[in-house]
């Protein structure tokens, strides 16, 4: 049967799985919306208050579901919109399909009105984008676009169609769902030098990236733990790899990471990586970083090897498959010298302790995983309160932390925690802070619209907190434009979004309004005071060494 | 430093220059020469870089060529067993004090005169760069008016090819 350009579009969607879709309509994607409209029992679309909104939520989708996340927008402005979503998506690795409307192939080049050349804006932000030429092209390439965004190690594609394309007709015929790249173990030899690697170590530590989620290593990263007796740290992408509570977790390291951790992780002589890029937030100096350690490096794509710390090993494979093949190769260890040292500075920082009676950002957060289910997707913006989350959020479930890692992208949260919302059927909780959902705080009228259940707690400082930090760190105190001094009420504000929500100052009170806001059908704004000059500690000064950390104020 | 010429396969698409481009000037390779040119197979074109480098860096402008999408084949060539060549078209300034010896020199190294004025002439060299290198030097004292390069093209000896052997 002949179809319409757009048709062939929504069908092709709804054969690669695809149930939801994020966007804004406009002028040269309005054959689209069309076809939208017509097949509305099968595919549902969300519309956002914008366009970076929508990319978000295609993003929170994807991480939470394992799923591509799919956006739609139209050309020019629209397209641009999504330029920061995409680029937060490519450097978090997660699959997402962007489709975008142009103008006509006869007047392409001539920058007619809303035309822009996103597959130039965007060649370096995307995994792979194609512009379509023709009709006859268009199904294979969503199809293509579905396998590049999901295979090896997963990012964000993009497909521009212009308008001529979306309206001629041609022949579909209904394919199959997308299929991965066959997935492939490190080649043998390298596992075996691995393996006589960590035989011979004595204090092997495993890093767990995000790759250990997206390739669901879970479980062969705790067999490996268990075997060789190591604990296990991770990047922020990594959080809720493995259960927080596990004895071998020791949470976080890195720049902002927990104190045993980032210690054990310095003091390794051994680390065995799984899909994390050894970013200078997470290894601190590299220099110094490197001394007296081997680095087994596993990960899917081959570029991360030895491209910032020399790796002893690298290992280009599947995790999973790849874990697999080491774990056989692998002696039983007993460590007790190291898991003794691991005690003591799991000791050490239990001494670092928070205040549990007042108000502050541990406490806030200690109280909010009261209420969460393993099932509940917490996002995050970005900033001190992002630090605070990933430093003390407690997780069973693997992909139910959602945050912008690479680009530390502000505003990233509401539409991340929409999209969560909608691709898990959960209640979701946003973490945010006064200075994050300031930027897209608009997307209220979206979670409202579509009662969303969904928590936003807004660590309120007044101040942009992580700045602010720095500045007092490290700029004698000159706090150039990052007080804020604003009026916004936000609880004001979420009644006149249609939403609902309530200002707390004490622990009771947050305890009460956590309390309404699990119960409350659509979005709960809970504006949470705390103080400006709350900081995250511990903290590796920019250059500094992990074994060097700044666990509180004034040292 | 070294200099390390990579022969890629790519899927002769539009804007597919441009994604190899792209990434290179992104992670900021030192690119001295690139040529891009069709190939046997319609569907393909062959790119040759010229890169200098490390060896790590090579690696890595390796392992990111195999993450685009369109690069169907990557291959070092290596100077022991392969062939590069290059095509010089170099202008100088023709006069009766130096014409002989501009002409020695073009004898010298077999390059051809494919235009002849007055007041200068256009010599083509084809040869490998060094040799091109050595050839512009020569000339530098006669009064060079303009030079073009081609970049280098390579191929491997014997009868292995790049499509053949490292298919990605």
């Amino acid at each position: 049967m002949k179809l319409t350009g757009s048709d062939i579009l929504v069908k092709t969607l709804i054969e690669q799985g695809c149930d939801v879709v994020f966007g804004y309509p406009g002028g040269q994607i309005l054959n689209v919306y069309d076809s939208l409209y017509k097949y509305s029992d099968e595919i549902r679309h969300v519309l956002s208050a914008h366009e970076q909104g929508a990319a978000h939520a295609a993003d929170g989708y994807a991480r939470a579901t394992g799923r591509p996340g799919v956006v739609m927008a139209t050309s020019g402005p629209g397209a641009t919109n999504l330029v920061t979503g995409i680029a937060t998506a490519m450097l978090d690795s997660v699959p997402m399909v962007a489709i975008t409307g142009n103008v006509s192939s006869a007047v392409i080049g001539s920058d007619s009105f809303q035309e822009i050349d996103i597959t130039g804006v965007t060649l370096p932000i995307t995994k792979h984008n194609y512009f379509v030429g023709s009709v006859e092209d268009l199904a294979d390439t969503v199809r293509e676009a579905f396998t590049i965004a999901t295979s090896g190690r997963p990012g964000p594609v993009l497909i521009d169609i212009p308008k001529d394309v979306q309206t001629a007709k041609c022949e579909y015929k209904k394919g199959g769902k997308y299929k991965q790249y066959e997935k492939f173990a490190a080649k043998d030899i390298r596992i075996r030098e691995a393996a006589e690697f960590i035989n011979l170590s004595k204090r092997p530590y495993i890093y767990v990236g995000g790759g250990v989620i997206s390739s669901d290593a879970s479980e062969e990263a705790l067999a490996l733990a268990d075997l060789i007796d190591a604990p296990i740290g991770c990047s922020l992408m990594g959080i809720s790899a493995v259960p927080t509570d596990h004895p071998r977790f020791l949470g976080m390291q890195g720049m902002h990471g927990r104190y045993a951790s980032s210690i054990a992780f310095s003091e390794a002589d051994c680390i065995i990586a799984l899909g994390g890029r050894f970013n200078d937030r997470v290894t601190g100096n590299r220099e110094k970083f490197v001394k007296n350690k081997s680095i087994i490096h596993i990960d899917i794509d081959g570029s991360e090897l030895s491209k910032n710390v020399p790796d002893s090993v690298g290992l280009r494979g599947d995790l999973k498959l790849t874990l697999d093949k080491l774990l056989k190769l692998l002696k039983a260890k007993k460590l007790p010298a190291w898991r003794s040292r691991i005690k003591e500075l799991k000791k050490e920082e239990e001494a670092l302790t928070f205040d549990k009676k007042t108000l502050n950002p541990h406490s806030a957060i200690d109280v909010l995983n009261g209420f969460l289910s393993e099932n509940t997707p917490v996002a995050t913006d970005v900033g001190q309160h992002q630090m605070w989350a990933a430093q003390d959020l407690k997780f069973k479930t693997k992909r139910r932390f959602i945050s912008s890692g690479g680009l530390g992208t502000m505003g990233f949260g509401m539409g991340a925690a929409i999209g969560a919302s909608v691709g898990t059927g959960e209640r979701a909780v946003l973490i945010t802070g006064d200075g994050s959902f300031g930027m897209n705080l608009n997307e209220l009228a979206t979670a409202v619209t579509y009662k969303i259940p969904l928590v936003v707690l807004i660590m309120n400082n007044g101040v942009l907190g992580m700045v602010r930090q720095w500045q007092t760190l490290f700029f004698d105190r000159h706090y150039s434009n990052t007080t804020l001094g604003r009026k916004t009420d936000f609880t004001a504000l979420a009644r006149a979004f249609g939403a609902d929500g309530e200002k707390v100052s004490t622990l009771p009170g947050l305890r009460k309004a956590l309390k309404t806001a699990f119960s409350h059908e659509g979005p709960y704004v809970i504006d949470c005071a705390i103080g400006m000059d709350e900081m995250v500690f511990p903290m590796v000064p920019p250059g500094g060494s992990l074994d060097n950390l700044i666990v509180r104020r004034g040292e | 430093m070294n200099r390390y010429t990579v022969a890629v396969l790519v899927r002769n698409q539009y804007g597919v220059l441009n994604r190899v481009t792209s990434m290179f000037r992104r992670r900021q390779f030192n690119i001295s020469a690139l040529t891009v040119s069709q190939t046997e197979v319609p569907e393909l074109s062959s790119i040759t870089v010229l890169f200098d480098g490390e060896e790590l860096n090579k690696e890595q402008l390796i392992n990111q060529l195999y993450k685009l999408p369109d690069v169907t084949s990557i291959k070092e060539l290596k100077s022991e067993n392969s062939i590069s060549r290059e095509l010089l078209l170099i202008k100088v300034a023709n006069s009766a004090e130096t014409r002989e010896e501009i002409r020695a020199a073009a004898d010298a190294f077999d390059a051809k005169t494919v235009d002849y004025t007055r007041d200068a002439i256009i010599l083509q060299m084809t040869g490998e760069s060094q040799r091109i290198d050595s050839f512009i030097n020569l000339l530098r004292d006669f009064g060079i008016l303009e030079i073009c390069r081609t970049g280098i093209v390579s191929l491997e000896r014997g009868d292995v090819t790049i499509s053949k052997e490292t298919n990605i």
